[in-house]
Formats: structure tokens, C-alpha cells, sequence
């Protein structure tokens, strides 16, 4: 029997499975989008048929990484921007486990950008979630790297000289197999692209639109919006990267005019997961490397025998 | 010291071999029943630049490089470049052999390739005045054109060797045997024919010196190899079956020899995007259950700052090494130094919560890399081993015996589900996986995937169950269990059988050396020579920097009248590090420092000690000493 009976439980789950009881209270303020986060992602797991003991929730810091707190299941709240090369690694030393990963827009697009353009690259099977409202929200209203160019805060009174990151099209340009954008304000189109997601064999990117009541008055601008994928007008073929990337360009193009364009952007379901790819070279066990600690079978090769003769 | 110790010096440009050769070399005086250690002296550059490689051998355990060297292959450099143009401007033939003739010992014995040197060229160095002077014996032999005839021009490396085993009197069939394991077909029999002729040519020269191999026996079978080969070793023994990293001088050899090997084992390895993610990425394997380590030099270590502090929060086991070289910043990517001890202890914010050892040798770098496993898994808290590029990149024959242990791939403290079972829940249904009372201060952990054991890790302050905890007493109570771990680590060290702490020189002697690292094996060479000539003197060689061994050091600096701290930085930083720890004999240590890239001689710990003790006559050259507090 495997050490890990919780993977590949076979039973029906429901959302409050992943309600941690009675504490701790949400310290999110009120009205804020990452409510609309955790209530898609309650949503989304039992659909997935996931419980909480087979998945790993992957944090990195602010108001993104409360979410941990919020949504029972094993967690890692880890550092800012941090949150995908811990993740990566969980899932490569247990591929058993369904591991996602979140964070913030300045965690994940500005701190965290390197990891995230590699993790893309690498297309490790995890879903990527970014809670994106455009500021800085824990540490009080700061520009981030999505705030619109022009954004006044404490740290840039002029006015950002700056274009913001379009987080789709680096997305995809990094090597994503899964790009999603979705927003708080439609709970049913955010569970569906969230369970989307998570089934993609592959690194699954959802850029999540948060509205931030308190510190980015603009929030109002998230509605309405338009789902591409209910409107006749944004026929496209997910699966073409150049329409794809075309499809992206304008609808972050639109954002910054402050209209919403959601929905599924980008999926190639035929891309090998790079556990896969690790594998089909031999770089990686067939079978989950953190079940060999706790098979008493297990053959663990001494490093004389193996190693020993080429220096005698 | 000159006959019955061979240190033979293999010089040249980087790139063209010297490496390989000298590899061959030493394990050939290894299989004849010989200790040897190697020292490597290269540029940061590929290709050009002079290079060379020492081999120091005898019948009798060599700790150490050694003072000089008495034999001296100088093949020339075919990749000299100017790095200010540039420019590629040929060959310089000549400069391996004058590069090398200021730390040639009296007596000693030159072969230099004269292939492509030039008569004028050769006028100018005065060697014949030189030779006189010191009382060389030179040996000009035209090893290119040997190796024309048979092969090739690259394979003057063989016939320096073969020149060299002639000269020595040393049977060349040790290394026909190698070349056999390594090389097959064409390749191989011009280099037994090179070899050969090499050997044979030797035979025309009237031998002047006196210099021959000695010979030795060993009580078991030896095996050759590199501080880093041990780590790696020590590592996979201890059951080490995920690594990330991203390459860095000189921590890049423990990386490749993993990445190598790790497939083989069942295990993986990852070169990732920044150092940054290599630490994240071995806090996430050892989360999910598997053992993990990481690692980097200088630099790259400070970017490994962060998730080394959040491994101590969240009591993630992980193992990371640290290959000093000299800094600050990127400092002398190729050159030793022991000048991030400091910086390895505190790095990250709060209170530092870390097991920081620093093997001495190829044995204890094995050993005590198999330790850091042990203790980070058992006490769930990041293990550091800090060692230097001297003790990376050296060769030294270690008993094979060494190895002969069984794997440990115990994961400490975890549970099993139907531990988890039966272990205290919360109401909420989250495992309490941060409880309060444990004695020795470490709480099992349940591992993601097992039923029942859910929990938050963060690295917030939290409470039992991982949730982020601004509470007074759970922040004491917390703060005061992880702190609780590295007393329980000393005191079961302690308890250990054996210490990691070795001991060289008579137990009554007067005066005391304290050194840790790399240095340990010069030092004891050092204070045995010092014992010979009537100086009474004892060392002790630490390893563990955190948890600090306070009983032994004590005892040890109670017991002298005075003691010189040995080390490799500028500002004596173990010295400081002792103080600390200890809180007084500020007023009996001095330091004796070096920093310009080479590591200790053991001359220059002689002297060193003598003038201290003399009270304090200048060290020798480059050498640094500072006298102790008060003084």
C-alpha cells in the first residue's frame, strides 16, 4: 500500500472539505476580489474530484497568500515571488500530488518573474494561479507591475512612466501550455477556467483579476467585461499560437482602455508535461521519488558499489 | 623532506591536459603503495594562462601540499592569449618553466619540452646560472617531437610523464595500465608508444640527481579522490536524491558529480534559473518527502539567503553547501579562501537556527556531509557544509573502507498515516504538526499525500497548526522550541563516541593552534615539524562552527599558554567566532592570517608560530599575524 493513500482517493469531495472550520476569519477587506478566488477554487476542486490531503497549495506573499490560510489543504506559505520553483519541485519529487501554486501580481510578475518565465518554459504540470488587481495591497497601495501606466501612489506621485507587463503574452511566449484569463466579478466563468486548469496536464496560467476595493479605486473598471469565449466577436483557435498571441495582445491592449476581456486564450493539450519529457529521457523515476522513503523494499544502492571502483 | 618526498609539478597552459595528466600521475603512485595529494593552481579561463598541477608523494600519510616542490615538468602553453587585447598571439613555451623556478626547492629536478623554444629566448632566463646556483638537475628533452613520431603534438603530456617515471626509476607499466582503462585502439597505442619512447630517451642523459619515488605499501585499498567527489559520495550515501543548483566556481564540481550520478540512483537533479530558486526548489522536494540539498559559492549562497531563513521557519530539512573562494563579490572565482564563515552563519534574517559543519579533509567531507543529512532530517532545521576550493578541488587517497556503510535514507522525524492517526488534531481537522512541548524541540512532520496530515507551513510566525500567529506566548513558545533544537544537536554530538574535532601534537604541550577548515592537515603537518624542533605545541582542528563545540574548545584553550588561530580571511574571522562563543580568552589567542589566493604552507605556520611565540617577529611574506586583544 502506498505511504501516500490520500492520492487517488477515490470518493466524492465538497467544497467545505476545503474550509479550514472555524478559524482563522478572512482578514481580507470587504468587497475585495480574492473572496472571488477562494470561492472559485472551493468551486473548482471536488469537480477536479481532488480532496484536501493529496493537494498542495503553494503560497508566496501578501494579500495573494493569505489564500493559504483560507482553503484547507496541505500548504506552503513561502517568500514573495517564490512560490513556483518550491512547487515545481513538490511535484517532481511526487507527481502523485496535485499542486498549485499562488500569488500575487507583484509576486508573481515583478519578484517573481524569472521563476515564472521558467516554470512556463519547463511546463511543469501545475496551475499557477495570480491573483492580478493591478497594486501592491498588503503593504498599502504601491504601483505594481500591472498598475496602468499613469498610476499615481506613494512611490510614484508623477504618475508610472511605465507600460504595464502584459502577463498573457509573456505567458505564453515563455512556453505555457494552459492561458487563461478570468476575474473575480464572474464566479461561474472563474470555476470552470480554474477546474480547467488544474486537469491540464501541464503549466496551466491563470491571470486572475482581483478587484482591490480599498487601494485601487479603478477596480470598478472589471465590469463588465466580455467572455471570448461566449461572443461571437473573439472567434479564435485556442490551440494557434499566433492567434492565440494575437487574441492576447488585444485583449491586454483593451484592458489598459479599461475594457475586460476573459476566458480561455491559449491550451495545447498535445505538450508533454516536463515530468513527462524528464522521464522519456531518464532523468527522472517512473515512480514517485517520495514513495521510495517509506517502501521498506526499496533498494537503496550504496555509493561504494556503484561509485567506488572508478577511483581505485 | 627532499628523498623521501616526491613533489612533483606538472606546469603548462589551462586546457591543454595538465589536469587529466596529472589525475593519471597521481593515482599511479597511489596504485604503487604511495599517499599523494594533489593542489591545482588555475587561471579563471578556459583555454590559456598558465596553469600547473602538484603531486606531493610518500611512503608516509602527506597532509599537506608540502613547501615547494623538487620536480618540475614544464610543457609549454599553446593558448596564450592576452585577455587586455584580446588577441590570440601563439604559443609561449617558455613560460611554464620560468613561471615555476621561484618555489623550486634546492636540489630539485627540471624536464622542460624544448620543442618550440628558441635558443635566444632560452639565453634570457639564465637558467644554466640558476641551475648552478640552486643545484638543479635539468633535463631539456624535445617531448613534442616524441610525441610527433608517434602521434600527435598534444600527447607531450605522456611523454613528460614517461620522461618523468625514467628519472624516477618508477615502473612505467602503472601507467600503461591506466591509459589502458581510460583510452582504446589508435589513441592508445600511440600513447604506450610515446610513453615508451619517452622512458627509453631518458637513457641519453649522464643522471645527475638523486631524487627517486619511494616506495610504499597500503594496509587496504585505496581510493583517489577530489573534496568534492567526497560530498557528492557522502550526499547519495546519506540518501541525498534530489539536487538543484545553477553553476558557480567552485561549488559546480559537487553539482556535476551529482547530476551525473543521480539518474543512475533513482534520483533527479535540476539546473535551475537562479540560485534563488535552487534553495526554493530543494525546500519543495524535502516538503514532499524526499531528501534534498542544494548549494553555491559566495554569491550565489547570498541569494540563497532567503530560503534558507524560511527553511528555518517552516522547519523544512534541507542541506546546502557553500564552496568558499575568495571574495567579496565575485572576488578570485579559482583561489581558496575561508572568508565567508561569518556570512554563512547569520546570513538571513533573525536569529540564526542552523547545523554549519566544515570538514577538514576528503574523509571528513564525506563524513560529515552524511552528518548534516542526518541532523537536518532528524532536527528538521537547513544543514550547511561549508568547505573551501582547496579542499573541493584536492586529490587525496582515502581508504575505501571509508565508504563501506549503508545508505540512510531515513527521513527523521515523519510520521506514518497511521501515526498521524493517532497524533493530536485540531478541531478544524489540521494536524498539529508545530506542537510546544517536545523536549529536544523538533515536532514530526507529516508529508503531503498522507491522510489525516494536513498543516500549513510559513514562514510567518504560526501557531500549532501552522496558522499565522501574532500571539505573545506562541511566539515565545515557538521561538523557544526551534532554539531548543541546537542544544539538543550539541548535546547529542556530545554524546557521540567520536568528535568531529581532531587533535594532533602531545596532550601537555604549552602552546595551542586552533584552525578549522581546509587548513586542519597543514597545520598538523606544521605542528609536528615544530614538535621536532623542540617547540611544544598542540592543535586542535574544528568542524562544527554551529552548534559550537564550547566544552571542547574550552578545555582545549585552558590547557595552553597561548594559541594562534590559523585561517584563511583577513579579519580572523573563526578567531572572532570563538570569542563569541566561549566569551573570554580574548587576551591568549593571536591569528595567523592569509588571504592572497593560496592556502597556508606548512613553513609558514612553523614560522608563523615561532615569531608569536617569540613575541611576534614579522610573519612570513603575505602571511598576516595579529596579535591577541590587549597585546
Amino acid at each position: 500500500m502506498s505511504a501516500f493513500s490520500a492520492i487517488g482517493e477515490d470518493r466524492e469531495t465538497d467544497r467545505e472539505e476545503f474550509t479550514p472550520g472555524i478559524e482563522p476569519q478572512a482578514t481580507w477587506c470587504p468587497g475585495c476580489g480574492d473572496f472571488g478566488v477562494l470561492k472559485a477554487l472551493k468551486q473548482a476542486m471536488p469537480e477536479v474530484g481532488r480532496t484536501p490531503d493529496e493537494t498542495l497549495l503553494v503560497t508566496g506573499i501578501g494579500c495573494s497568500g493569505k489564500l493559504n490560510s483560507y482553503f484547507d489543504c496541505y500548504g506552503y506559505h513561502s517568500i514573495h515571488g517564490r512560490s513556483l520553483p518550491i512547487a515545481r519541485a513538490a511535484k517532481l519529487a511526487n507527481p502523485g500530488l496535485e499542486v498549485i501554486a499562488a500569488g500575487g501580481d507583484g509576486d508573481g510578475y515583478g519578484i517573481g518573474g524569472n521563476h515564472f518565465m521558467h516554470t512556463a518554459r519547463e511546463n511543469h504540470d501545475i496551475t499557477y494561479i495570480v491573483f492580478n488587481n493591478e497594486i501592491f495591497g498588503l503593504t498599502k497601495g504601491q504601483t505594481s507591475p500591472t498598475s496602468p501606466k499613469g498610476h499615481k501612489s506613494k512611490t510614484q506621485p508623477h504618475g508610472s512612466a511605465k507600460d504595464p507587463v502584459r502577463p498573457l503574452t509573456l505567458s505564453l511566449a515563455s512556453g505555457s501550455s494552459y492561458v487563461a484569463r478570468t476575474a473575480a466579478v464572474n464566479p461561474r466563468q472563474a470555476k470552470e477556467i480554474l477546474q480547467e486548469a488544474i486537469e491540464h496536464d501541464g503549466f496551466a496560467h491563470v491571470d486572475f483579476l482581483t478587484q482591490c476595493p480599498t487601494w485601487n479605486k479603478d477596480a470598478k473598471e472589471y465590469v463588465p467585461y466580455t467572455d471570448i469565449q461566449d461572443d461571437d466577436e473573439f472567434d479564435f483557435d485556442t490551440g494557434d499560437r499566433m492567434e492565440a498571441a494575437e487574441m492576447m495582445y488585444e485583449a491586454e491592449s483593451r484592458l489598459w482602455e479599461g475594457e475586460v476581456l476573459t476566458g480561455r486564450f491559449y491550451h495545447d493539450a498535445d505538450r508533454p508535461s516536463y515530468g513527462a519529457e524528464k522521464r522519456s529521457v531518464g532523468e527522472m523515476p517512473e515512480d514517485p521519488l517520495a514513495e521510495r522513503y517509506f517502501d521498506d523494499d526499496a533498494q537503496w544502492e550504496r555509493t561504494a558499489d556503484e561509485l567506488i571502483d572508478r577511483h581505485t | 623532506m627532499t628523498n623521501d618526498t616526491l613533489m612533483w609539478r606538472i606546469a603548462g597552459g589551462s586546457g591543454d591536459g595538465i589536469d587529466s595528466t596529472s589525475q593519471n600521475f597521481a593515482k599511479a603512485l597511489m596504485r604503487a603503495g604511495l599517499d599523494v595529494f594533489t593542489h591545482r593552481h588555475y587561471p579563471s579561463r578556459i583555454r590559456g594562462g598558465h596553469t600547473y598541477v602538484e603531486v606531493r608523494a610518500s611512503d608516509e600519510p602527506v597532509r599537506s601540499r608540502g613547501d615547494g616542490f623538487n620536480f618540475l615538468l614544464a610543457l609549454g602553453d599553446s593558448f596564450a592569449r592576452n585577455p587586455q587585447e584580446g588577441a590570440y598571439y601563439g604559443n609561449e613555451e617558455l613560460k611554464p618553466l620560468t613561471e615555476n623556478l621561484d618555489d623550486l626547492n634546492e636540489g630539485g629536478v627540471i624536464v622542460y619540452d624544448t620543442g618550440q623554444i628558441e635558443d635566444d629566448e632560452l639565453a634570457e632566463v639564465d637558467l644554466e646560472a640558476r641551475a648552478e646556483e640552486n643545484d638543479w638537475h635539468v633535463y631539456p628533452m624535445n617531448l613534442r617531437e616524441i610525441a610527433r613520431e608517434h602521434g600527435s603534438d598534444v600527447m607531450r603530456n605522456t611523454a613528460g610523464v614517461g620522461a618523468t617515471a625514467a628519472l624516477l626509476d618508477m615502473d612505467p607499466g602503472h601507467f600503461e595500465d591506466l591509459m589502458r582503462d581510460t583510452m582504446s585502439g589508435d589513441i592508445l597505442d600511440a600513447n604506450i608508444e610515446i610513453l615508451e619512447a619517452a622512458y627509453d630517451r631518458v637513457e641519453e642523459f649522464d643522471e645527475s640527481h638523486d631524487l627517486r619515488v619511494p616506495t610504499g605499501t597500503h594496509d587496504g585499498e585505496q581510493a583517489l579522490m577530489t573534496g568534492s567527489n567526497a560530498i557528492a559520495y557522502g550526499a547519495l550515501d546519506a540518501g541525498c536524491r534530489f539536487i538543484s543548483g545553477y553553476p558557480m566556481t567552485p561549488w559546480t564540481d559537487v553539482f556535476t558529480i551529482m547530476s551525473q550520478n543521480l539518474p543512475e540512483f533513482g534520483g533527479i537533479s535540476e539546473q535551475v534559473e537562479d540560485e534563488i530558486a535552487a534553495a526554493a526548489l530543494a525546500l519543495g522536494a524535502s516538503h514532499a518527502g524526499v531528501k534534498a540539498m542544494s548549494g553555491s559559492s559566495g554569491g550565489g549562497f547570498a541569494l540563497m539567503s532567503e530560503p534558507l531563513g524560511l527553511a528555518e521557519m517552516t522547519e523544512t530539512p534541507i542541506v546546502l553547501v557553500e564552496a568558499m573562494r575568495a571574495g567579496p563579490s565575485t572576488g578570485m572565482p579559482t583561489k581558496p579562501e575561508q572568508g565567508d564563515l561569518d556570512f554563512v552563519l547569520y546570513t538571513s534574517q533573525g536569529d540564526s537556527n542552523r547545523v554549519v559543519f566544515a570538514p577538514a579533509n576528503v574523509e571528513e567531507a564525506y563524513e560529515q556531509t552524511r552528518a548534516a543529512f542526518e541532523l537536518a532530517y532528524d532536527y528538521q532545521l537547513p544543514a550547511i557544509v561549508i568547505y573551501d576550493q582547496k579542499l573541493g578541488g584536492e586529490m587525496r587517497n582515502v581508504s575505501t573502507d571509508l565508504f563501506d556503510r549503508e545508505p540512510a535514507p531515513d527521513l527523521g522525524a515523519t510520521l506514518t498515516e497511521e501515526e498521524i492517526a493517532e497524533a493530536a488534531h485540531h478541531e478544524s481537522g489540521k494536524f498539529e504538526r508545530f506542537r510546544h512541548d517536545p523536549e529536544n524541540g523538533v515536532s514530526p512532520r507529516s508529508i503531503p499525500g498522507q491522510k489525516g496530515g494536513r498543516f500549513l507551513a510559513t514562514g510567518n510566525e504560526h501557531n500549532k497548526v501552522g496558522h499565522i500567529s501574532e500571539d505573545p506566548d506562541n511566539r515565545v513558545a515557538q521561538m523557544s522550541r526551534r532554539a531548543r533544537k541546537l542544544t539538543s544537536i550539541r548535546e547529542e554530538l556530545d554524546a557521540k563516541d567520536s568528535s568531529h574535532q581532531t587533535y594532533q601534537g602531545p596532550e601537555d604541550a604549552d602552546y595551542g593552534i586552533l584552525t578549522w577548515g581546509s587548513q586542519q592537515d597543514t597545520v598538523f603537518e606544521a605542528v609536528d615539524r615544530l614538535n621536532e624542533k623542540g617547540v611544544s605545541v598542540k592543535a586542535l582542528g574544528v568542524s562544527d562552527m554551529m552548534p559550537y563545540p564550547e566544552a571542547e574548545v574550552t578545555e582545549f584553550l585552558e590547557s595552553v599558554e597561548e594559541c594562534v588561530v590559523v585561517e584563511m580571511n583577513a579579519t580572523g574571522q573563526f578567531r572572532g567566532l570563538t570569542q563569541r562563543e566561549l566569551g573570554r580568552f580574548g587576551p591568549k589567542m593571536s591569528s595567523l592570517l592569509k588571504f592572497d589566493g593560496e592556502p597556508f604552507e606548512p613553513h609558514e605556520i612553523v614560522e608563523g608560530v615561532e615569531s608569536s611565540i617569540d613575541g611576534g617577529q614579522p610573519a612570513p611574506h603575505n602571511v598576516k599575524y595579529v596579535p591577541a586583544a590587549g597585546d
